[in-house]
C-alpha cells in the first residue's frame, strides 16, 4: 500500500520535472517583435514627429483593475478610450489586468502580455515600485511602456498625467469665486489629512486665494474618503460656520458627501460648492442647483492620448526625452515635458448645460 | 481486521482514481493551453507561471497536513502579510538581513504557535481560531507598518523577481523551494511514522489517542510549521513584489484551501496526499495562466476556477450522494 503511494508520489513528482526539463529547452523564448530593431534610448531628436506610424503593432492595455468603471471608460473602444485610438491607427489593442487593484493581482497580466509579444504597454500602476522589476526588464527587451493615470516613474519611458496639481487647485478656487462673486468665507472638504494629492492641491488652492483678497478659507475639514465621516464633518462645518458662502472639495468621495448634505432647502443655492466629482454622482444635484460646476479630467481622453504616446514611442516617432512633440488624432498636438511627462490638459469643467453629454456610468 | 484492510483498499483506489484524474485534468490543460496559445508551453512562461504562483503552491503543503489531521488554518495569508510587514519595518529600521530572517521565522513560528495552543490546549474549533488570527495578524501588520510602503529592498533579493535559480533559468526561486518542501512533505507524510499518526488522527481522534499518538502536541506542531512556510511565503512575496504593504497577500487563504480541496484532501480530515496537491497546483496555476494567455473574458476567470472547484467536491461524493438518492427512493417505496 505504502508502495504504491510512494509510486504515485514519484510520479507527479516525474510529471513536474519533464515540464520543467520541456520548458527549459523550448527556452531562449522568442524576443518580440520590436527589439530587432534594437532598443531605443533616447537620442534626443527633437521637433516634431512625422510621417506615418507603424501599424499593427500589439499594444496591451493594463488598468489597475478590470470592471472599474472609471478604466473601462479610458480604455474601451464604445467610449473613444485607448482601444478606440489604437482601432484608429491600425494597431492591435487589447485589454488586461487582474480583477483587484493590487500589484499582485496586475502582475501576472502584465507578464502575460510581455510573454505574448507585446510591441507597448500601457499601464495605470498599482503601486510604484512594485511594477518595476517585471517594467524595466520588458523594457530591456525593446518594449514601450507607458503609464496612465498612476506613474511607476522609475520604470517606464513616458507618463500620461490627466490633470497637472497645478491647474486642479487653481482651478477650483476660480470656480468657487466666480460663483460666491468674490467674497465671502470657504471651507475645504478633504480627504485625509496625509494624502499627498490632496495637500498639493490645498497648497495651490492657497496660493490662488491670494488673487482674492475678499474671500477666507476659513478652514479645513477631512472626510476621510468616507461617505460617513464626511457627512458628518460637512453638517459640523455648516454649524460652526453660520456665515458659510462656499465649500471646495477635491475628492469624489467628498463632494458627493457634501452636495448631499446641502441639497436642502435651507442651502441650495445659498452655499456654493465645487471641486472634483463624477457626473453619473453629481447629476442630480448640479440640475436641481446644489452645485454650480465642478471639475474632472476626461478619462476616454487620458486614454486615447495614451494609445497614440504608445504608438509614437514604439514607432520611434519620438523619444522620452522632454520637447518633442506629437499629433494626437483628435486631441491635438502635445509636447513631451520635463521627466517623460505628458499633460493631459486643464481639467473638464462639468455644469448644468454640459453634464447631460457625460453618461459615464460614474 | 479483513474488514481494515479492505476499507483500506477501498481508501486507496479511490484517492488512487482522484490522483488519475488530476493528473489528467494537467495534461488536457497542458494540450488545451499548448493548442490555444504558443506561449503556453514556453519556459518563459513557466517563470512566470512559478512567480505567480509560488507562494500560494509553498502554503498549500502545511495547509495539506494540517486538513488531512482534522483542523484547518486561516490565517495563513495574514500570517504572510504579517511578516512582510516586519520585514519592511526592520528593514526601514537598518536591520541586517539575516537578523530580519531570523526575526521574521520567529514571528512566524509563534503566529502558528498561537493558533496550535488555542486549538488543542483550550479545545476551540480551528475554523474559528484561525478566521479570529486572520484578522489580528493582518491588525498587527496594519500596526507595524501603518499606511506606509516600504520598497526600498536591495535589488540582490529583488531580483528573484525577474531571475530564475542558478542553473534553471526557468525555475523561480518560489517554485524551486516549492519542489524540495513537496518532497519533503511527502515523504514525512507518506513515509513516517509522524504522518502516519496525521492520517490517523484525521481520521479519528479518539482512536489516535487510544493509539497512543501525542494528538495535541503533533496539532500544534503542524500549526508552528504552517506559521514558519508562511512567514517564508511573506518574505518571498514581499522581495517578489519589492514592496512591503499591509494589505500584502490578503485573501490568499481562500486559494490555498481551494487547491488543497482540489487535490482530494478530505476537508474532514484523514484523506489526501501530497502527489495529489502538486497536481492541483499544476492544474489550477495552468488554467488561470491558460485563461490570461488566450484572451479569453477575464472577468469570466472566476467563474471558471469556482466551477472547478465546484466539481472537484462533487465528484469524489457522487458515489455516496447517488447511493443515499437509491436509498432515499428505496424508503419511499417501502412507505
Amino acid at each position: 500500500m505504502k508502495l504504491r503511494q510512494v509510486t504515485w508520489f514519484t510520479l507527479s513528482l516525474i510529471t513536474v520535472s519533464s515540464l520543467l526539463t520541456a520548458c527549459s529547452s523550448a527556452s531562449s523564448s522568442s524576443p518580440p517583435a520590436t527589439s530587432s530593431s534594437s532598443s531605443s534610448t533616447g537620442s534626443g531628436t527633437s521637433g516634431t514627429a512625422s510621417g506615418s506610424l507603424k501599424t499593427g503593432l500589439k499594444v496591451f492595455v493594463i488598468p489597475k483593475n478590470l470592471g472599474n468603471p472609471y478604466f473601462t471608460l479610458a480604455d474601451s473602444v464604445k467610449s473613444g478610450g485607448a482601444l478606440a485610438a489604437l482601432n484608429t491607427l491600425g494597431e492591435t489593442g487589447s485589454e488586461t489586468s487582474g480583477t483587484d487593484a493590487t500589484p499582485a493581482s496586475q502582475l501576472p497580466a502584465i507578464q502575460a502580455a510581455i510573454t505574448k509579444g507585446a510591441n507597448a504597454l500601457i499601464v495605470s500602476a498599482t503601486d510604484p515600485t512594485a511594477l518595476c522589476p517585471t517594467l524595466t526588464s520588458a523594457m530591456n527587451r525593446g518594449i514601450t511602456v507607458v503609464t496612465y493615470d498612476s506613474d511607476a516613474p522609475a520604470c517606464r519611458s513616458l507618463f500620461i498625467n490627466q490633470a497637472s496639481t497645478s491647474a486642479i487647485g487653481t482651478s477650483e478656487v476660480d470656480l468657487i469665486a466666480q460663483e460666491i462673486h468674490n467674497k465671502g468665507d470657504i471651507a475645504i472638504v478633504s480627504a485625509t489629512a496625509s494624502a499627498t494629492n490632496q495637500n498639493a492641491w490645498i497648497g495651490y488652492m492657497k496660493t490662488e486665494l491670494k488673487k482674492f483678497p475678499n474671500i477666507h478659507l476659513v478652514t479645513t475639514v477631512y472626510g476621510n474618503d468616507d461617505p460617513t465621516t464626511a457627512t458628518q464633518v460637512t453638517q459640523g462645518l455648516l454649524q460652526q460656520y453660520p456665515n458659510l458662502a462656499g465649500i471646495i472639495s477635491p475628492t469624489t468621495v467628498g463632494i458627493a458627501a457634501a452636495a448631499a448634505v446641502l441639497d436642502t432647502a435651507k442651502y441650495r443655492g445659498k452655499i456654493a460648492l465645487t471641486g472634483l466629482g463624477t457626473p453619473g454622482a453629481l447629476k442630480k444635484y448640479v440640475d436641481d442647483g446644489t452645485i454650480g460646476s465642478f471639475e474632472l479630467w476626461n478619462p476616454a481622453n487620458l486614454g486615447y492620448l495614451a494609445a497614440y504616446a504608445a504608438a509614437n514611442l514604439a514607432s520611434k516617432k519620438v523619444t522620452n526625452a522632454a520637447g518633442q512633440s506629437f499629433t494626437a488624432g483628435k486631441l491635438g498636438s502635445f509636447t513631451i515635458g520635463s521627466d517623460g511627462t505628458i499633460l493631459l490638459g486643464p481639467p473638464l469643467v462639468f455644469t448644468k448645460s454640459n453634464i447631460g453629454n457625460f453618461n459615464w456610468g460614474f | 481486521m479483513l474488514s481494515r484492510a479492505l476499507f483500506n483498499r477501498a481508501l486507496l483506489n479511490r484517492t488512487l482514481r482522484w490522483e488519475t484524474g488530476l493528473a489528467l485534468v494537467v495534461i488536457i490543460v497542458g494540450i488545451v493551453g499548448a493548442a490555444s496559445s504558443p506561449q503556453f508551453l514556453t519556459g518563459n512562461n513557466f517563470f512566470n507561471l512559478g512567480l505567480s504562483y509560488g507562494e500560494i503552491a509553498i502554503m498549500t503543503l502545511p495547509m495539506t497536513l494540517i486538513i488531512i489531521s482534522g483542523e484547518i488554518d486561516l490565517s495563513v495569508a495574514s500570517t504572510l502579510g504579517m511578516s512582510s510587514a516586519l520585514l519592511g519595518v526592520l528593514w526601514s529600521d537598518g536591520w541586517p538581513m539575516p537578523a530580519i530572517f531570523a526575526m521574521v521565522a520567529v514571528a512566524g513560528l509563534a503566529a502558528g504557535a498561537v493558533n496550535g495552543l488555542l486549538v488543542t490546549r483550550l479545545g476551540l474549533p480551528s475554523l474559528a481560531v484561525t478566521i479570529g488570527t486572520l484578522a489580528l495578524y493582518r491588525g498587527i501588520a496594519l500596526i507595524l507598518l501603518g499606511p506606509k510602503t516600504i520598497s526600498n529592498f536591495p535589488p540582490t533579493y529583488t531580483d528573484i523577481a525577474v531571475n530564475g535559480f542558478p542553473g534553471i533559468s526557468n525555475l523561480t526561486y518560489s517554485a524551486a523551494i516549492f519542489v524540495v518542501l513537496a518532497v519533503v512533505f511527502g515523504v514525512v507524510l507518506h513515509a513516517t511514522p509522524f504522518g502516519r499518526s496525521i492520517f490517523a488522527m484525521g481520521a479519528s481522534t479518539e482512536a489516535a489517542l487510544f493509539a497512543g499518538i501525542r494528538v495535541k502536541r503533533i496539532k500544534t506542531i503542524l500549526f508552528m510549521i504552517s506559521g514558519l512556510i508562511s512567514a517564508m511565503a511573506g518574505v518571498l512575496w514581499t522581495f517578489r513584489l519589492s514592496t512591503a504593504v499591509q494589505n500584502n497577500g490578503t485573501g490568499l487563504e481562500l486559494s490555498v484551501v481551494a487547491i488543497v480541496l482540489l487535490a482530494g484532501v478530505s476537508i474532514f480530515g484523514g484523506k489526501g496526499s501530497i502527489a495529489g496537491v502538486v497536481l492541483a497546483v499544476l492544474a489550477f496555476a495552468g488554467i488561470q495562466n491558460a485563461l490570461l494567455l488566450t484572451n479569453f473574458n477575464q472577468e469570466a476567470t472566476g467563474v471558471v476556477t469556482g466551477g472547478l472547484l465546484l466539481v472537484s467536491v462533487f465528484v469524489p461524493n457522487a458515489a455516496s450522494f447517488a447511493r443515499r438518492l437509491r436509498e432515499l427512493r428505496l424508503f419511499r417505496q417501502q412507505s
